[in-house]
This record gives structure tokens, sequence and C-alpha cells, in this order.
């Protein structure tokens, strides 16, 4: 039997479809444009704005690196991590979308670290799979995550 | 000048892990400020609490639980919150009273029993609080933070990780001649880069610690301060608590994305640009006016981002500032004289009011071997998760 996924937080990012089709998921104001991730409910943030309600958007699958870091100790919860497994370090990228003009940090998709990249680099958001926390029941929990797009390649193979 | 108050004392309990509680430490700090000012404690109408997260219900209300522990004596109590600048908000909330005429004499307290490790989010499953979503989904400490802009700065201004560790040698060996600092030993180059990598560029010593700790301020309205006595104390000029103005375009703790700035250009100037900037207007000083700075070292590369918030250097010659020896004791304009948080560690609620009890001490010519000679104007910064600013201006 498959395992249960669940997305770590729900309406953050497509659940359904391919790689190809995954895009974190933001609110976008009707009048002004502002967009906003996590996706902001209710009203526009924009001090000089009076739009009404925000509308889900897909934000841009492909950014450049801001800044990069790793986390060499183990987070503390509510990051979930089994205690009983050794830790293995997560890569952090910050990344600048062009077309919303915002910047998204997320983790990198296993096995790039920090020696992988470069600020300025392109990488796309993909799918990706959080490590079990105790007690998960085998259940996935599902996320994004920033991976390379590998030179004279438009996405995919990285 | 007419928005000026006197600080009458200050006071600490000594940083470290100490294994008690935070009224204990504050108690101390008070009463160690009381003392400095000559102030009995049943003549003090207001205290002012700078809160923490971290001791339950008393930590919330922290103003009347140090009321409490001082013995009720029926003053006026407030307590408030603003993460690392609570210490801030809390000074300029007793200035406020003071400028108001609500009280002459306002005691302010902040203390903190720290855990050991990173920071963590209160418990419970809370997916509607930014601070607890940054760990759950991204295991987004603090350090990673300071990691990304520590990273950044060396690929936009050629920082390197040598540029970082003379902060830690330069804060250690301040921090050395501090007796309320919790590390007190001179630090080496080599022992920085020997450290463990925390948060790939940062290591370990690049890091301040968490720490318990407690520091308070006696203030009064000029008029009080004559009459008792203090004919030319440390004055206040100015407190800047500036939230950011939208689009905030520089990812902040505890954010997972910037706002978008497609719809409102970014202003020019920083938010941690803007918060010293509104502290010098307020003032009317500029950074060439300054004797010393005490500014918020989380990381050592975060202090060279403040040397140039604050004026001291142009965008992106912090790293250049640090090696010339401008900010070391003895050089042109001192930072972190205290030793800063890299020989502190960090009591989140205390560590603003004991910004502001360095440039107390440094401003009367008390602070001993780390004395900076005929000081005369001295600025603090800090910044707080959720978009505090923080900065004084004391001049005497």
């Amino acid at each position: 039997m498959p395992s249960k996924r669940i997305p770590v937080v729900a309406g953050w990012f497509t659940e359904d479809g391919t790689e190809e089709d995954f895009r974190l998921l933001g609110t976008r104001c009707p009048l002004c444009s502002s967009v906003f991730f996590p996706p902001q409910k209710g009203l526009c943030r924009n001090p000089g704005c009076t739009g009404g309600e925000l509308a889900e958007v897909p934000l841009s699958r492909h950014g450049t690196v801001w800044s990069y870091t790793d986390g060499r100790y183990r987070p503390p919860a509510p990051y979930l991590s089994d205690p009983e497994v050794p830790w293995e370090p997560y890569t952090l990228v910050a990344v600048e979308l062009a077309a919303e003009r915002m910047v998204v940090l997320g983790q990198a998709a296993p096995g790039v670290g920090v020696g992988d990249l470069a600020v300025g680099m392109t990488v796309e958001a993909v799918p990706g799979v959080m490590d079990a926390g105790p007690g998960d029941d085998g259940a996935v929990r599902t996320t994004w995550h920033w991976r390379p797009v590998a030179a004279g390649s438009s996405g995919g193979a990285a | 000048m007419s928005g000026d108050v006197a600080v009458l004392g200050a006071g600490m309990h000594p940083w470290g892990k100490w294994g008690r509680g935070f009224v204990e430490y504050g108690t101390v700090a008070a009463r160690g400020a009381l003392a400095d000012a000559g102030i009995e404690w049943r003549d003090v109408r207001s205290v002012v609490g700078a809160g923490t997260v971290r001791g339950g219900y008393p930590g919330y209300v922290a103003g009347a639980t140090f009321a409490q522990a001082l013995g009720w004596q029926g003053a006026r109590v407030t307590s408030v919150y603003a993460a690392c600048a609570s210490g801030a908000q809390a000074v300029n909330t007793a200035r406020a009273q003071i400028l108001a005429g609500m009280a002459d004499v306002v005691l302010v307290v902040g203390a903190d029993a720290a855990p050991k490790g990173f920071f963590a989010p209160a418990g419970g499953e809370r997916p509607d609080d930014p601070d607890w979503l940054r760990f759950r989904v991204l295991g987004a400490t603090n350090p990673a933070y300071f990691a990304l802009y520590a990273r950044r700065r060396m690929a936009l201004h050629g920082d390197t990780p040598e540029d970082f560790a003379l902060v830690k040698v330069k804060n250690a060996a301040a921090g050395a001649l501090n007796p309320n600092a919790r590390y007190r030993a001179a630090v080496s180059p080599e022992q920085v880069a020997a450290s463990a990598v925390v948060a790939d560029p940062l290591r370990l010593l690049d890091i301040c610690a968490t720490s318990d700790g407690a520091a308070a301020l006696v203030l009064s309205s000029m008029d009080f301060a004559r009459r008792h006595g203090a004919s030319d104390p440390v004055r206040i000029r100015a407190v800047s608590t500036v939230t950011p103005t939208y689009p905030k375009a520089v990812l902040d703790l505890p954010d997972i994305a910037t706002d978008s700035a497609v719809a409102v250009e970014p202003s020019p100037m920083s938010f941690r640009g803007s918060i010293a900037r509104a502290a010098y207007e307020e003032a009317g000083i500029g950074p060439g006016d300054l004797s010393l700075a005490e500014v918020y070292d989380l990381s050592t590369a975060l202090e060279l981002e403040w040397y140039e918030d604050i004026g001291l250097c142009a965008p992106g010659e912090g790293a250049a500032l640090v090696r010339s020896g401008a900010t070391a004791l003895g050089g042109r304009i001192p930072v972190n004289p205290s030793g800063g948080l890299a020989s502190f560690g960090e009591a989140v609620p205390a560590q603003a009011i004991a910004q502001v009890c360095e440039l107390t001490w440094q401003l009367r010519g008390t602070a001993g071997e780390r004395q900076i000679p005929g000081a005369r104007a001295g600025i603090t910064a800090n910044q707080g998760l959720f978009g505090h600013g923080s900065a004084v201006v004391a001049v005497r």
C-alpha cells in the first residue's frame, strides 16, 4: 500500500501533476498585483492599496540564488526529525523570483550541498519530501525544494 | 534639550549560565541600578519590565514580576515585549512617561534565563505563527539567517571568513576586560577557524551564545536629576523604535519570504539603516559625532553590516573598517567596547538595556580598563524579529 502523502503545510504548493507542473502557490492582490508567500489570506499588505480579497496565484518556477547556507546541527522541534537517526545536514537556499520581485526560502533538493551553489545561479522549484519525524506512522510529508538548473537545460534533469 | 532624560543609575547581573530564574537576575540588576543612582526603591514611581517568552506567565508581566520581587510599594507597572528590541522599548516607555510628567523616576529592568543551544519557538501546533512555521517547514534556525546574510556579503562585497573572525577577536579582547561578560578569554583567528561550522560559512565562534543575564537602568527627568544632585548626568537624547516600510525587501527572521516589490519600489535605505537614521535625526547628531557604538553582533558578519547601517562607513566597506582597527578599543570609533554579544551571549530582553548600561559607564568615564578616553556620545543599535527597530543615543 503506498504511503499517505501529507503536505507539510496545506495550500503552499501544488500537490497533483508532474514535476514540470509543480508550483509554489502564493496570493496576489487584484488591485495592485502585490504577491504574498506564504499565501496571505484576507487583504493586501501594501499600505497604499485598498484592494479586496487576495486570490491564489502560482509563483515562477525559476529563480536565482540570493544566498544559501546549511544546517550542520539538528534544529529543535517543531522541525520533524527522528533523534534516533544520525543527523544529515540539509541546505537552505534563498531564491530571488524576478517576476514577483521577492525572495523565497526553501531547502535544496537532496544531494545539493553548499559547494554546488553560487549567488546568482538559476534554480527551479521541485516537489520534495521531508525527513520522517517520530510518530509519522509511515506518512510522507511533501514540501518544495530548490534545485540548480543544469546549464543549457530548460529544467528537469539537474 | 527638553527631550532629554537622565540616566541616574545602571546595574547588571553578570551574564552566564547560572541555573537560576530570570526574576532573581532581574532583581540583582535592579538593586544594582538603584544603588548606583542613590535612589530608594520606595521612591520609584514606575517600573517598566522588558518581557521574556521563556519564563511562563511571570515573563509576560515582567514589570509586575520585578515590582513584586523588589517588594510591592504601589508603583505603576508596565510590561513590554518586542523580541530582541524589548529593552529599547522599555527604555522608550520610561522616557515617554518621564517626558509626559507621569513619573519623575522610572526603573527599567530586563532579564532572561536562556536554554542551551538554539532558541526554539513556543510549543504546540501553531501553523499560523511564522516563527513556528520556519522551524517546522525549513528547520531555519536563527544562525541559518545570520549565515544567509554572511554568504550574501561574501558574494556582494568579497568579505571572507577571516574578516568575520576579526570581529570575534576584537570583541573577545574587549570582553576580557568586562566583569559582567560571560566569556572573558582572548580568542585568536586560528581558534575561530578551528571551531565547528554551524551554518556555512559561520562557525561556532562567529555566532553569539544564548545566556542568562539581566540589566537595569534608573531614569529620571532632568529636573529631578538636578534636585537629586546629579548636575551633569548621562542623558538619553533619542530612542528609535521604528518599523520597516513596505515592501521589506531583505529576508528577515522569522520570514520565509520577503515582501514583493511588484507594486511599490523598496526604500533605498535598509530597515537597519532607517533605525539609526531615526535616532540620529531625533538626537541632532550624526555618525561623525560618536565616541562609541554598541551594535547587535548576533554574528560576526552582522556586526560588519551594522557599521554600514549606522553610517560608520559606506555599504560594503565594513570588512575594511574592522581590518583597519578603527572599531577596536583604541581605534577611531570603538564598536562594542563592552565585548558585545560575542562576549555576553544573548539574554534577549536584557540585551538592549545592557547596551545602554555600557554607554552610561563609558560616558561617565567609569568603564575601567576598557574606557574610551573622553567619550561624549554613543549610539546603540539592535533589531528584534517581527520588525522591531531599536537604537538609543546617549550623550554627556
